[in-house]
């Protein structure tokens, strides 16, 4: 079985724990910093326009860089304006308002899915770090899981909700995607809420222990408030998970109404419409960046339980 | 020297720590480690005992079998008459170690608090009783401050302060002093007299430095290795430990006591050779 370090390091969940609060005016910075790197991209991608082979660099047969023609690669600004514009001859909606409709609706799934890929990836930490027992039972399963390519699971998915009638509760495609969803995010979330109830020092443990309060009580006060350094970017990475597993959802689910549906749709209607179909890609990019927001929120709600005690 | 106590409070009713025939053994994957052996301890209400000796001899062990951190291989541990267990249950003492180990998250004050709340005391009991401990470790202007933003000494003083938020009847420290200067810890050394004064627990405490020993206690309990053996109880006759003041340091009696518990600790081998991971300051 991987050691939990190893998977820790490999899902991206090391080192937060030493990095210090960021104070506001280093915030602002890295702000400035993210705008400039966006602009530098579309620095990069109209010089490559204006400078690179028609044909794109193709080496032995290899289409190593994109084509630079108007089709393959539009111009950024053209791609702005199409935003502007109505989405076609018929309809009075703007692309960017589809593309805000369809990013707020995935958002949505992508949410619904975050919210119960962290509970049940809680849940699972909980039971390992309270029975011994069932992380040497669990953890490999967990492990496994995420094995299983997303293709293979989304018609499963599909076919086993259809037979779900409970009453009037009947299951909707928007329900698949959202499991497909919750099932790329809970195992970040797994692996570093493992890590970090097991976090508190044995001294810290010991003066729980002195107390003689409960496990539930010695949680709540001692294990989760410690496992928040931990818990952050496998929340962060649970949701960039869930937002890719329910854009590739709605493709393979076949989900209406989404970004990942909009992104199909748009490429075919494309050949006529290059900016068009950027605009949905713009979309997702929009809705990871909005999904990381609203961690880095709940982080910014959080921020005294990420200060690192100073040794004596 | 003497094996029983001949000067400071002789046990008197039940003792607040008595230990009795104890021995400790762990196993591990290789092997079974005897860390203590045979022994016998009693600690009278208000008494300060030391237990001193170089590292490995059980010390930290014996702390955690009265703390009920450990359970004892062989023997019995009583405290105020009750099982450990069931004394820590009762919240019968405090305890403080090396390391602050205070929680990064709360507050100074909250910190404090910690053991009242969870024992589920009203919050102006809580208010009350932390300012006053506040006071006590004088620590009053930190309240509102962060672990992170103190000292070594001062989150050292919080973690005291937190042991007495009970008000227990025994406090237990392994080594809280372990990891501060010189000039902090006598300082600490100094407070920690009034405090004991102020308070009349009784006070088991781990140490290494042979002057901390002497300068706070009623008895040093004086320990020896493989296996961790009392090898003697020395009574320091320097007065009642409360009214200790820092000129006590530069006594002839203070020196005199050091050198004793100095040659119960080197026993066998004679005076002169230092024993590895015993300050001889
Ligand atoms: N939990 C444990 N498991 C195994 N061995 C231990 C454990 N705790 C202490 N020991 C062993 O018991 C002996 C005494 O340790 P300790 O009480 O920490 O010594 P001291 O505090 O005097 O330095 C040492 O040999 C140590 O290795
Ligand atoms: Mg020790």
């Amino acid at each position: 079985m991987p050691s939990l370090d190893g998977l820790v390091s490999a899902a991206g969940l090391v080192g937060s724990r030493l990095r210090t609060r960021t104070p506001s005016a280093f915030r602002w910075r890295r702000a400035t910093l993210g705008a400039l790197g966006l602009l530098l991209l579309a620095v990069v991608w109209e010089l490559y326009k204006a400078l690179g082979p028609e044909d794109g660099v193709v080496v032995g047969g290899l289409t190593v860089l994109p084509r630079t023609t108007d089709l393959a690669m539009p111009h950024v600004w053209d791609v702005l304006a199409r935003l502007g514009q109505p989405v076609n001859s018929t309809q009075d909606t703007l692309v960017w308002q589809a593309v805000l409709g369809a990013a707020v609706f995935s958002l949505g799934v992508a949410g619904v899915g975050w919210l119960v890929g962290v509970v049940v990836g809680l849940a699972l930490a909980l039971l390992m770090q309270r029975f011994r027992t069932a992380e040497s039972a669990v953890l490999p399963w967990v492990i496994l899981s995420q094995t299983v390519p997303l293709i293979a699971i989304a018609p499963l998915v599909r076919r086993w909700g259809s037979q779900i009638e409970i009453g009037a509760f009947q299951w909707e495609n928007w329900m698949s995607v959202a499991v497909i969803a919750s099932y790329l995010a809970f195992f970040p979330v797994a692996v570093g809420a493992l890590r970090g109830l097991g976090s508190p020092d044995a001294i810290h443990t010991d003066l729980f222990r002195s107390y003689a309060v409960g496990w539930w009580t010695t949680l709540w006060r001692l294990r989760l408030p410690a496992s928040v350094p931990y818990l952050l970017p496998a929340l962060r990475l649970a949701a960039a998970n869930a937002v890719i597993g329910a854009v590739v959802a709605e493709v393979s689910i076949g989900l209406r109404g989404g970004i990942g549906r909009m992104i199909i749709e748009y490429a075919q209607s494309g050949s006529g419409d290059p900016a068009k179909t950027w605009a949905p890609i713009l979309g997702a990019v929009l809705l990871g960046l909005l999904a990381a927001g609203v961690v880095a929120l709940l982080g910014l709600l959080l921020g005294r339980f990420r200060r690192g005690e100073v040794s004596a | 020297m003497t094996e029983v106590p001949t000067t400071g409070p002789v046990p008197i009713g039940v003792p607040a720590v008595e230990v009795r025939g104890v021995d400790k053994t762990f196993s591990s994957k290789n092997g079974t480690v005897t860390a203590l052996e045979g022994i016998d301890l009693a600690v009278a209400p208000g008494e300060f005992v030391s237990l001193i000796g170089p590292s490995g001899c059980g010390k930290s062990t014996l702390l955690r079998l009265i703390a009920d951190l450990e359970a004892p291989s062989t023997g019995s541990v009583t405290v105020f008459g009750k099982t450990a267990r069931q004394a820590r249950i009762d919240q019968e003492y405090g305890i403080a170690f090396q390391q602050a180990g205070l929680l990064p998250w709360r507050t100074v004050r909250a910190n404090i608090e910690l053991p009242l709340e969870l024992h589920g005391a009203s919050r102006a009991e809580r208010t009350a009783r932390a300012t006053e401990l506040l006071e006590l470790v004088g620590l009053s202007d930190f309240g509102g401050s962060y672990p992170d933003q103190l000292s070594g000494g001062m989150q050292q003083r919080v973690a005291i302060a937190r042991a007495l938020a009970e008000r227990p009847r025994l406090l237990l420290m392994d080594e809280p002093f372990g990891a501060l200067d010189e000039m902090t810890r006598e300082r600490m050394q100094t407070e920690l007299v009034r405090i004991c004064g102020e308070t009349g627990a009784a006070v088991v405490f781990v140490t290494h430095s042979i002057p901390e020993a002497v300068f706070l206690s009623n008895r040093v309990v004086v320990m020896s290795p493989r296996p961790g053996r009392i090898r003697e109880v020395l009574a320091v006759d320097l007065g009642r430990a409360a009214d200790r003041r820092d000129d006590l340091r530069e006594d002839e009696h203070f020196f005199a006591n050091v050198s004793a518990v100095r040659e119960l600790l080197h026993g066998d081998q004679g005076a002169r050779p230092a024993v590895r991971g015993v300050e001889n300051r």
